[in-house]
């Protein structure tokens, strides 16, 4: 049971205001293998997992279906919360749409109910 | 005096009976080893030798003092006594083994005194009582001290030896001197309880219980008596020994909070339209567990279990832990249960380029807190957090609190606060069912991923245990609670809570510690155990392996030190200079440890690395068929992150 005073460092994403989810401009061509390799060297996975699973620790899911682009991006270069800001001179925009392919590109989770273990 | 000075302590352990009878009887010291061995316990009196080796000095005793000293720790029924060799304590070290038969305590080999002491902690939240620990009172005290510091932030009693030379003259030259100091307990002073060193082996005789009342009276905290060398190797005069006794213990009752402020809470409790319980190490014994039942079911009032210990079951439906922000935000009354930090429970913090923070509760909320570091806080070590501001505070202990708090709610239960309460606990009841079916739906995210995500790890884990009677010993390395979401904790030792002072190196020894209490109760005890915690002090799965402690341990192996490469993210994104070298210095690979060859070096069953999800069921199974026959084994697992 981790406790809640463990440090929280990881983007609070999908906390985001629902208003966001307005802007449904399409996201910038990316490339989802090239996305993969900026995804682990921009340190995403950590806070998020390798599949952007997300963690109550840390930070929330990201993947399969992340958030509309415009405001995913917002939040990357101005986070609310306990995230770290990116601003462009570290992460391109050209790198963030990389980035945000490859979670688009992540498979939905079987259903819960084909897990026994998990039943 | 370099030269002597580089003697490695463990050699010069290794000659010190001859060398040291060498240095009183030039030229005797193979016959003086030879004549130090082990008296009958029996024999009180002292006698001489029928051969003397020089000018007629006594050479031997039967009664040393070390043999009272192991009198008056047996009178605490204390079961182990942990302890890497030094020789500061070779004469009650000696006593323990010989004198009092290695029973009542039986002393467990430890590779540290980090060990040592971390597995006294762990031991204790298993079994309730305190394990003993021997130490040198310098390096041995300098080596154990960051698990001295957890165990007191965590408010867990250690009953701690430390060995000493007080006597300048009777030293032997080199590492006696290097191993000897004017005070021996000033370097821990600031986070232990209480701390002697005795004159006298009837002075140790007062100190030693009085040692042992003080560390199990809450708040509990760690205890050190210095043993002198002097004191233990001593012949005891037969006038002394007719004179010496063993001083009565009785622990002292824990306090209750003042019958006003109980009924002020109480008051509160039951008027309150959005009451929340937050416990944190609240629960010190199984009756713990039970009150807490008890006061939430009365109320029907949710409960945030923080996990300083198995405070409440992890399925029952007043179980609101995982809405606990949300909870406390709406909250007109928030009930503090033995809280480490309750301004941080109430407040968030904000870690940007200004650290700024913010009260999240509502206006008006009424706090009430019971907790008995009120009792005790000291000033140097800061690890009482932010001042909280509350309206009720009783310096008392929650636990022995309960019972009367919950009576005075009860009877302050009216018709229709009970309908009300009623309404209020089938919505929490819903609530509950909701975060479970949500955590089990989580958890299927990255289910086949490779490295393995840390809720399969946990999920197999849980269908490997779930029949039978077990208890997660510890939980190092941040797997993302997904123990507490998945997992159905209803006994008091299925949980043990945290390092305390979240000093890096608690994990493994802690698990082993507490697996030791549950050996004999018969619990399979489970570990998942970070990576960067198993490489502080490893030589403590040696411990488990010599002392066939039973142990299933899964590494939660993600190859770093995860919580710094974050920090190193936020600092080099706050100063734009990208993050492509956090991993410098944070990262546990180049190469990558092979813990399961590790752990078949000290002689436990390793398997892994696993990086295949679908391997890790099977690997379970083997080594809990092994652990089931009383044998220590380790799953190495390649992990996500968190």
């Amino acid at each position: 049971m981790h406790r809640i005073r463990f440090v929280v460092l990881g983007v609070a994403v999908a906390l985001m205001p629902l208003a966001a989810h307005a802007q449904t401009a399409p996201a910038p061509a990316g490339n989802a293998d090239t996305g993969k390799k900026m995804y682990v060297s921009y340190g995403c996975y950590q806070c998020h997992g390798y599949e952007g699973q997300g963690s109550s620790a840390t930070g929330p899911r990201i993947a399969p279906r992340p958030l509309p682009f415009a405001a995913f991006s917002r939040y990357v270069r101005r986070p609310a919360g306990q995230m770290p800001l990116y601003t462009t001179k570290v992460m391109p925009d050209a790198d963030l749409a990389h980035i945000y392919a490859y979670l688009e590109s992540r498979p939905m989770p079987k259903a819960v109910d084909t897990i026994p273990i998990l039943k | 005096m370099a030269e002597k000075l580089s003697v490695d302590r463990r050699d010069f352990l290794k000659s010190a009976a001859i060398t040291g009878a060498a240095a009183i009887v030039p030229g005797a010291g193979a016959a003086a080893a030879q004549s130090a061995a082990p008296a009958p316990a029996s024999a009180p009196a002292q006698r001489r030798e029928t051969d003397p080796t020089g000018e007629g000095e006594v050479l031997t005793t039967d009664r040393p003092g070390g043999d009272f000293m192991v009198d008056v720790i047996k009178s605490f029924n204390m079961e182990y006594i942990a302890s890497n060799p030094g020789s500061s304590f070779r004469g009650i070290h000696e006593s323990i083994v010989n004198y009092g038969n290695n029973q009542m305590p039986e002393f467990i080999t430890c590779c540290h005194e980090e060990s040592s002491v971390a597995m006294a902690h762990g031991y204790f939240k298993a079994e309730g009582k305190p394990m003993g620990v021997l130490c040198h009172g310098t390096v041995g005290i300098q080596h154990a001290a960051m698990a001295i510091y957890n165990a007191y932030c965590d408010r867990v009693p250690v009953y701690i030896l430390a060995g000493n030379h007080l006597d300048a003259t009777t030293r032997r030259p080199g590492v006696e001197w290097a191993h000897s100091v004017q005070d021996a307990a000033a370097m821990v002073r600031d986070y232990v309880k209480w701390d002697d060193s005795p004159v006298s082996l009837a002075h140790f005789a007062e100190s030693a219980v009085r040692a042992y009342k003080i560390a199990m009276t809450p708040p509990m905290m760690p205890v050190v008596v210095v043993i002198d060398g002097g004191l233990q190797e001593d012949p005891i005069e037969q006038e002394l020994n007719a004179r010496l006794r063993v001083p009565k213990l009785t622990v002292a009752t824990p306090p209750q909070g003042d019958s006003g402020a109980v009924a002020e809470a109480a008051r509160l409790l039951v008027n309150a339209q959005n009451p929340v319980i937050v416990a944190d190490r609240a629960a010190r014994t199984p009756a713990g567990l039970t009150r807490l039942i008890e006061l939430a079911e009365a109320l029907q009032a949710p409960v945030v279990d923080q996990g300083g210990r198995m405070n409440f079951p992890s399925r029952h439906p007043l179980n609101q832990s995982d809405s606990a922000r949300q909870l406390i935000a709406n909250a007109d009354v928030i009930l503090g249960l033995e809280l480490f930090d309750f301004w941080g429970t109430v407040s968030t913090v904000r870690d940007a380029l200004h650290r700024t923070s913010r009260s999240f509760l509502k206006p008006g909320a009424k706090l009430i807190s019971i907790t008995a570091s009120d009792l005790m806080t000291k000033a140097n070590y800061q690890d009482f957090q932010r001042y909280p501001e509350v309206d009720v505070a009783m310096a008392a202990d929650a636990e022995a609190t309960l019972p009367a708090l919950t009576e005075a709610c009860k009877r302050l239960i009216t018709a229709d606060r009970r309908r009300v309460f009623e309404e209020r606990g089938r919505t929490l009841a819903e609530a509950h069912t909701r975060a479970l079916n949500a955590a089990r739906n989580e958890a299927a995210y990255a289910w086949d991923a490779s490295p393995i995500s840390t809720a399969r790890l946990t999920a197999e884990l849980w269908a490997a245990i779930r029949n039978e009677d077990w208890t997660l010993v510890s939980e190092s390395g941040n797997s993302s609670g997904w123990a507490r979401r998945l997992w159905k904790f209803d006994k008091h030792y299925q949980w043990l809570g945290d390092s305390g002072g979240a000093g890096v190196g608690y994990g493994a020894p802690a698990a082993v510690g507490a697996a030791l209490a549950n050996k004999k109760h018969g619990r399979l005890s489970v570990n998942i155990q970070g990576d960067g915690d198993f490489l502080y002090a490893p030589g403590v799965w040696w411990t488990a392996a010599h002392h066939r402690i039973p142990l299933l341990t899964v590494m939660h192996n993600n190859r770093a030190y995860h919580q710094e490469v974050m920090h190193l993210q936020r600092m080099a994104s706050r100063h734009q200079r990208g993050i492509t070298r956090a991993h410098i210095g944070t990262t546990i690979d180049d190469p990558f440890v092979d813990y399961a060859k590790i752990a078949q070096g000290m002689g436990i069953h390793g398997e892994g690395p696993i990086t295949n999800p679908d391997q890790l069921g099977p690997a379970i199974a083997r080594s809990l068929a092994l652990v089931k026959k009383g044998q220590p084994a380790l799953i190495d697992v390649v992990t996500q992150p968190r």
